[in-house]
């Protein structure tokens, strides 16, 4: 059964490990991976836990429809406390790790303590192996799962490991499955890194039973009929989702030069009509039919004829409009190396934009960067930085600390540039025309961030009614909404149900270009219910999920508020109250945000979500969704 | 209508490994590639994708190996197939094939193989890249050609016809 997979508690400091098949009472208050990550991140890691401590807790789960017949049901979810912003540490990411998980028998791990000596998980049909890692440590990306899959002789294997950035404690280090898939976000790379975690390797052949097989196959069809049908998941098919790049850079919507400008001219051959000189093919994650990335090799310069994957259009950010560079190797190159030393690209980007910004600014001098010229557009001072902060050469050094840490080693002067929230940085996106975006990377539960609740179709000035027909299901919602990107009124719902939709496919382990978030008309929580239904039996309404979701929205909530997150970290850096666009469409130029209408949107936001004006779960909302747990002081 | 064979093109598969699962399901109610009857085999270090499966061979090793007689064509489908009443599980035909594509099923103690779905193969269904494809034999020539062609002529409209 789907839902006979185990939850094993693996402690790396006493190599003890144990399994424990999960109560079906947590499926019903939390369905699985991300939200019932959230439960256990919650109860299980101490107050105030040193984030790269032993005591911190590292989850790594798959969802409830992981490896079932739900489309692109492929994701793997990793949550820890965030070495990078104090608060909650969340990241996920596509690939095959997750299914095998599943048919190696286990849903969920919860690790704690810390290797004496690096290690790595095997985990085989219901077995738990803590074996010596000793010969992986220093090992890239590529190279870790490379050497497990010869140690452990099956090409089958599956593996999620850590890079140098990783081993090297780079506050945004990710984990990393295949050439590309990466649990991004939060630094979740350089907790397992602390804990001298290297890798966690499986390989199963345990069957999952699907509960009435004959009508989930047909189901799946009709939904897989029904994302490969809309526009978007057309041109991902055939172009990736550098096509996001290219629209929104006309429009006037990515950040360039750090945040000097919100457009890149001249893009040409960084967009990704480019990509075809290169790529071999495009890659598909686990059951994805939309196959949304590129197999490439790199065609010229020091990397030429290496192979890799991507680049989404977060690396044609990173490596291309923040830095001020057009060059499409730049961009094939950084993100090959990001990925093989096991780093966020966005954080990666951002923090690089930063310190140019600085440089330009003369804050930062070649006395602090150990001799690099940090000039806007200076390719190969690019694709060095990169090094130096995966390694921690000189100012790589400080960059690798992250936005806040990095600013208070350089000086509060460096602080105003800085565009991030909650510690985290920004992707390459300007929220600056698009209030509606913008309120989503103030509020996200994990720092600046357009996966926790972006409402991207709101960039589509839809008809009323398509936007009616989305938002105000499942409970009923009757406030306002708005079509028009540049206002304010009914947005904080959008981002409110955005958030609650992310929220229930990380938890069935879903990916979200197979839900409401680029198209309209892709699944969601009616859709859900029925794909649930057929492959587990577990019976869900469609608003039963939206309370679930709720649920462990909250508690994420919950957890940051703990943590010591106030109503000041859902805020915005000033830069995008008080500098206007320069450039785009006139949609999108001479905007900024404004402050007044910000607050109320915020009001609005923390109304929706049952928390009172300083962003405090209510009484009455705890009650509501179940929580037991003691509200925590605000 | 001629008859119908199952080919593959790893020029077009992306790897996602959809036709293994709904292979599975189909035949057992579960996802589980190791039961899958069709198995993309990966070159991850390369970006190479492979879907094997079996290949129905006319003279097929299997056939030939087994004591019993338990596996036969059917020619109306060009299809090899196992008799489940007469196959007593010896395993002589999983090791026969040179494709690894007869199967054992550890837990129910059977071999199994790709059945053509009886005529509606559930991978070529899925799979939106044709990656897998289920096309008159007398066809096929014409398909391959058309596509070898389309990418010449490509080239013949871009840089004249010489
Ligand atoms: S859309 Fe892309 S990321 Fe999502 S499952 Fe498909 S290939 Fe993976
Ligand atoms: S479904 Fe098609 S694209 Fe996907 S792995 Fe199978 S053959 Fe390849």
């Amino acid at each position: 059964m789907a839902l006979n997979r185990k939850i094993a508690f693996i402690d790396l400091t006493t190599g003890q490990t144990r399994t424990e098949p999960i109560p079906l009472d947590w499926r019903r208050k939390y369905i699985g991976g991300r939200g019932l990550d959230a439960y256990l991140l919650y109860t299980h890691c101490p107050a105030q836990a040193d984030p790269l401590g032993p005591e911190n807790v590292l989850l790594i789960s798959a969802g409830l429809l992981v490896g079932t017949l739900a489309s692109a049901s492929a994701r793997t979810h990793i949550m820890a406390k965030s070495p990078l912003t104090g608060l909650l540490g969340s990241a996920n990411m596509g690939g095959f790790f997750a299914p095998e998980l599943r048919w190696a028998g286990f849903d969920h791990l919860v690790i704690r303590g810390r290797a004496e000596k690096p290690v790595y998980l095997y985990l085989h049909n219901g077995e738990i192996e803590i074996r010596r890692a000793e010969n992986l440590w220093g090992a890239g990306v590529y190279d870790t799962q490379d050497l497990l899959r010869r140690e452990l002789n099956d090409p089958e294997t599956q593996i999620l490991c850590i890079g140098q950035a990783g081993e090297n404690l780079v506050r945004f280090a990710n984990v990393m499955t295949g050439r590309k898939n990466a649990g991004g976000r939060t630094g979740m790379g350089a907790v397992m890194g602390a804990k001298n975690l290297k890798a966690v390797a499986c390989r199963g052949t345990q069957s999952i039973a699907i509960r009435y097989p004959q009508e989930a196959l047909e189901y799946n069809k009709q939904i897989i009929d029904q994302v490969v049908s809309t526009k978007v998941s057309q041109i991902m098919q055939r172009w990736g989702t550098g096509f996001i790049f290219g629209v929104t850079n006309t429009t006037g919507l990515v950040r360039c030069r750090n945040f000097q400008y919100n457009q890149l001219p001249n893009s040409e051959d960084i967009e990704c009509e480019n990509l075809d000189k290169v790529s071999i093919g495009l890659d598909g994650c686990f059951g994805c039919q939309v196959h949304c990335r590129h197999r490439y090799i790199i065609p010229e310069g020091p990397y030429a004829g290496t192979y890799a994957q991507g680049p989404e259009y977060t690396s044609q950010g990173a490596f291309g409009a923040e830095v001020g560079c057009r060059s499409l190797n730049t961009v094939l190159v950084g993100n090959h190396l990001v990925n093989d030393y096991g780093m966020d690209t966005l954080e990666v980007g951002s923090m690089m934009a930063w310190a140019m910004e600085l440089f330009e600014k003369g804050i930062l001098t070649e006395k602090d960067t150990g001799g690099l010229r940090l000039a806007w557009g200076d390719d190969e001072a690019v694709i060095e930085l990169v090094k130096r902060i995966a390694f921690r050469r000189d100012i790589g050094d400080i960059l690798a600390e992250g936005p806040l840490r990095a600013a208070e080693r350089i000086g509060p002067q460096s602080l105003p540039y800085l565009i991030h929230v909650k510690g985290m940085s920004n992707l390459h996106s300007d929220e600056r025309p698009t209030p509606a975006l913008a309120l989503n990377i103030a509020v996200s539960s994990r720092g600046a961030d357009h996966l926790r609740g972006r409402p991207a179709i709101d960039l589509y000035n839809l008809p009323l009614p398509v936007l009616e027909r989305v938002y105000r299901n499942p409970d009923g919602y009757t406030g306002p909404l708005t079509n028009r990107y540049s206002e304010y009124e009914g947005k904080p719902r959008m981002v409110q149900w955005q958030e609650l939709v992310y929220m229930a496919v990380d938890s069935l382990g879903v990916c979200k270009y197979h839900t409401v978030f680029l198209s309209p008309n892709h699944p969601q929580f009616q859709e859900f219910a029925r794909l649930i239904y057929l492959n587990t039996g577990l019976e869900f309404g469609e608003k039963e999920i939206w309370d679930i979701a709720e649920r462990c929205y909250t508690i994420e909530r919950l957890f940051n508020l703990r943590e010591g997150m106030t109503r000041k970290d859902d805020w915005l850096p000033d830069r995008y109250f008080d500098e206007p666009t320069r450039l785009g469409l006139p949609v999108a130029r001479g905007k900024c945000i404004d402050r007044e209408k910000f607050r109320a949107m915020l009001d609005e936001y923390y109304r929706l979500h049952g928390w009172d004006e300083n962003g405090v779960p209510t009484p009455e909302t705890l009650a509501r969704l179940g929580i037991a747990e003691p509200k925590p002081a605000a | 209508m001629g008859k119908k064979i199952l080919i593959t093109d790893p020029e077009k598969c992306t790897g996602c490994r959809l036709c293994e699962i709904v292979c599975s399901v189909k035949h057992d109610g579960v996802s589980n590639p190791a039961l899958a009857r069709i198995h993309v085999v990966k070159w991850d270090n390369e970006g190479f994708y492979l879907p094997m499966r079996c290949q129905q061979c006319r003279e097929a090793p299997c056939l030939a190996v087994c004591p019993k007689g338990a596996i036969s064509r059917n020619e109306a489908l060009d299809c090899v197939q196992i008799d489940y009443e007469r196959c007593i599980g010896c395993k002589l035909c999983v090791q026969a094939c040179p494709f690894g594509a007869m199967g054992w099923d550890a837990e129910r103690g059977r071999v199994f193989k790709c059945d053509l779905c009886q005529g509606d193969p559930q991978c070529v269904r899925f799979c939106d890249m044709k990656a897998v494809d289920y096309v008159e034999a007398d066809r096929l020539g014409c398909v391959r050609m058309r596509e070898a062609g389309e990418q010449y002529s490509a080239l013949l409209r871009r840089f004249g016809r010489g």
